[in-house]
């Protein structure tokens, strides 16, 4: 066995973080490695908060018939104070047939029993949610070659500006592309997967425009334009955004459910535009709406450069919201 | 005697040389026939008064379709230059003359298919041993395709073919300069206030009141201004239009009063077509055979499913244009109020569009500045362009509306 003794699994693995889909994949993978150790291994999962220590010293005691034991806990910052004490115990000299593995949000809550497993040793995994877009392009490029392909930091930025940063859906978006293809993907193979989503774009670059976004609204224009989305319902769409945030805020103050029916709107896109109508005045509504009407003529076929022509409107619809008290 | 070209209103000169040309093709007719000529146009025996292609210009209203059909009447009248009464006038005038064909696009655009079957009819020798005449309305709408298929039979005519091209203008965006080349040019003027009305009481029986006040408010569209003073559902929407500038109080007031200016185009519309779709559309399934059984049917009703589908695609088509010409319709409207408020506050000597919205114009006038009028009406008269220049009806008048509230 003095071979595998290499392979021998870490006795007790700390998935640190929030990040449901990163967290759920840690586990797995301690899961398997204890598996790959003892095909036969006994494979137990519990939520910590449910747990007493005298189940888990039952679950920690050696087994009658030997064989390794994975004992999975999970959601660790709820457990009780006598099960912290009893699991740090049990750190300091773990068994080496039996692999715990404890997820924990990694939050203050249950701060103490993270640093302690930390402090007793325990292999940390972060799972955390991805910060800034960095990550979330090394999160794509990584999943795909997981899957066995290949693509650049251009592919990767394009899918995300297509499919959005729910690490869920992006991995969901990279085993379709993958299982659709030889694993070469570019980013035109995005862009033809992701078309379709031509609203979802438009109403992005409106969004981060109304709130005065400019480099948010820029950012997710020049990603809609790379993968493919016409320009057409871009400019519309930021032509809906400032005509909801107008009569939005044009109606008043008054409960979302109340305004709904007059404004023709639902309640949550009613809620959203009050909270986008701060910062506007009726004078700058206007010179948005014309911003966005010009936009339109020249997205028709009035101008030679339609990406231009959505740039400057986006920037001129932000700049009016800056300019309120101009005129 | 009310000949064809009594219906042009203040058009004295382009009557003349349309007199003088269909006094010419007349010569050239009887000259064939009579076996003294080649009987072409062009010919120098007739000093060129006679041509194969024209173009009538002039703004809308201005009677450029009027003309050309009744030019068309004239060369088909048995008794002279136009009469009126004969056969060969009265058919040309109810649409019905076999050699008469009149282009009418449904559509935004005429296309190259349509194009080139017609060329191809135009150029039979005419059953009524005249001319055949070739109407098209609205040639700026022609495509490029059609306008090439046009202008190959306008470069090489067949001898009795005549075609008559109707535009707003003779700028390059209305019509090809190589067609234009090709072609004389009948210019026709706006024809004056007082022009329309005398007409409308002379023609149609309006009471001079009634009509003076239609043909200000028509701004030279004799059509326009005779729906205005017969028509109490256009009266009523144009009134509706001009409590616009009243209702402007504020961004969201603009928001509604754009749509309900949207919604009203799009009823005016629906209702102009309505009729006219259910006619077509009951004409093709009794041509269809449609309900019918037995052998065959089934692969005919196959085939049928796409004609009427084809039939909707162009139904959709002239929906859209009727909603557009609605909407411009009601943009002209009021531009002339913002023009009316723009002349009174230069006092400029010149007479008001809308008699009836005088007060309210004067009221503006006292509060605005000329510069913020002539913003408003800058406004409107953009926001036509952007309409024509295929911007979402919707957008082009929301952002109408809030300048206007703006000024
Ligand atoms: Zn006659």
């Amino acid at each position: 066995m003095a071979d595998v003794a290499s392979a021998n699994p870490a006795p007790i693995v700390l998935v640190l973080g929030d990040e449901e889909l990163l967290a759920t994949r840690a586990v797995a993978e301690a899961v398997e490695r204890g598996r790959a150790a003892d095909p036969g291994a006994d494979v137990r999962e519990y939520e910590a908060g449910a747990l007493t220590p005298g189940e888990v010293a039952e679950m920690l005691s050696p087994s009658l018939f030997g064989g390794r034991r994975v004992l999975v806990l999970r959601a660790g910052q709820d457990a009780r104070k006598d099960l912290v004490t009893a699991l740090l115990g049990y750190a300091k000299n773990p068994d080496p047939d039996v692999t715990l593995v404890v997820a924990h949000a990694g939050g203050a809550k249950g701060k103490a029993f993270a640093d302690g497993l930390r402090a007793a040793g325990a292999t940390v995994v972060p799972a955390g949610k991805l910060k800034g877009h960095r990550e979330r392009v090394a999160f794509v490029r990584d999943e795909i070659r997981r899957g066995g392909g290949r693509c650049t930091d251009d592919t990767a930025e394009a899918l995300i500006a297509a499919v959005g940063t729910d690490l869920r859906e992006l991995a969901a978006a990279c085993a379709q592309l993958l299982a659709d293809t030889d694993g070469k993907i570019g980013a035109d193979t995005v862009a033809r997967y992701y078309r379709g989503r031509a609203e979802v774009s438009g109403f992005t670059v409106a969004d981060a425009a109304m709130i005065g976004d400019v480099p948010g609204a820029l950012e997710a224009l020049r990603w809609a334009l790379h993968v493919g989305v016409d320009p057409v319902p871009i400019a519309d769409a930021l032509a809906d955004g400032v005509r909801t945030v107008a009569r939005v805020a044009a109606a008043g103050r008054g409960s979302p459910f109340q305004l709904a029916s007059s404004l023709g709107m639902p309640a949550w896109k009613i809620e959203k535009a009050q909270q986008r109508a701060r910062g506007w005045t009726p004078e700058a509504l206007v010179d948005a709406m014309h911003a966005a009407a010009e936009c339109n003529a020249a997205v028709k076929g009035g101008a030679d450069d339609r990406g231009y022509a959505l740039e400057r409107a986006v920037v001129a619809v932000a700049a009016a919201r800056q300019g309120s008290a101009r005129r | 005697m009310p000949d064809v070209f009594a219906e042009l209103v203040g058009q004295d000169d382009a009557v003349e040389t349309l007199r003088r040309a269909a006094r010419a093709a007349a010569a050239l007719v009887a000259a064939a026939d009579s076996g003294d000529g080649v009987g072409a146009p062009g010919d120098a025996a007739v000093g060129g008064a006679m041509t194969h292609a024209w173009i009538f210009t002039g703004p809308p209203g201005s009677g450029r379709s009027v003309a050309a059909r009744a030019f068309a009447a004239a060369l088909q009248c048995h008794r002279g230059t136009g009469c009126g009464e004969c056969p060969g006038c009265h058919t040309t005038l109810a649409g019905t003359h076999a050699d008469v064909r009149l282009v009418v696009p449904e559509g935004l655009s005429i296309g190259v298919a349509d194009m080139r079957a017609l060329v191809l009819r135009a150029a039979s020798t005419p059953s009524g041993g005249r001319w055949q005449v070739v109407v098209i309305e609205d040639a700026d709408r022609l495509t490029e395709g059609a306008g090439n298929a046009l202008l190959k039979a306008i470069e090489e005519p067949p001898p009795r073919t005549v075609f008559l091209l109707c535009t707003p203008s003779t700028h390059p965006d209305d019509i090809s300069v190589t067609i234009r080349s090709r072609c004389r040019v009948v210019a026709l003027r706006q024809p004056s206030a007082d022009a329309v009305a005398s007409v409308l009481t002379s023609r149609d029986g309006v009471p001079a009141d009634v009509a003076g006040w239609a043909a200000a408010a028509a701004q030279g569209h004799v059509g326009r201004a005779k729906r205005l003073a017969g028509d109490p559902e256009a009266r009523k929407r144009r009134d509706a239009v001009l409590a616009v500038p009243r209702r402007l109080t504020g961004v969201g007031a603009a928001f509604d009063a754009a749509s309900a200016l949207i919604e009203a185009a799009e009823a005016e519309a629906e209702a102009a077509v309505a009729e006219l779709d259910a006619s077509e559309r009951a004409a093709l399934q009794t041509a269809l055979g449609a309900g019918g059984t037995g052998r065959g049917a089934a692969s005919a009703m196959r085939g049928a499913a796409g004609q009427i589908k084809d039939l909707e695609r162009r139904q959709k088509s002239r929906a859209t244009r009727a909603q557009r010409d609605a909407l411009d319709r009601a943009l002209v409207d009021l531009a002339g109020f913002y023009r009316d408020v723009l002349t009174l506050s230069m006092r400029a000597p010149v007479a008001p569009v809308h008699t009836d919205t005088a007060a309210l114009a004067s009221a503006a006038a006292e509060k605005w500045s000329p510069e913020a009028t002539l913003r408003r009406l800058e406004a409107v008269l953009a926001c036509r362009q952007a309409i024509q220049a295929n911007v979402k009806p919707r957008i082009a008048v929301e952002s109408m509306m809030l300048a206007l509230w703006r000024g």
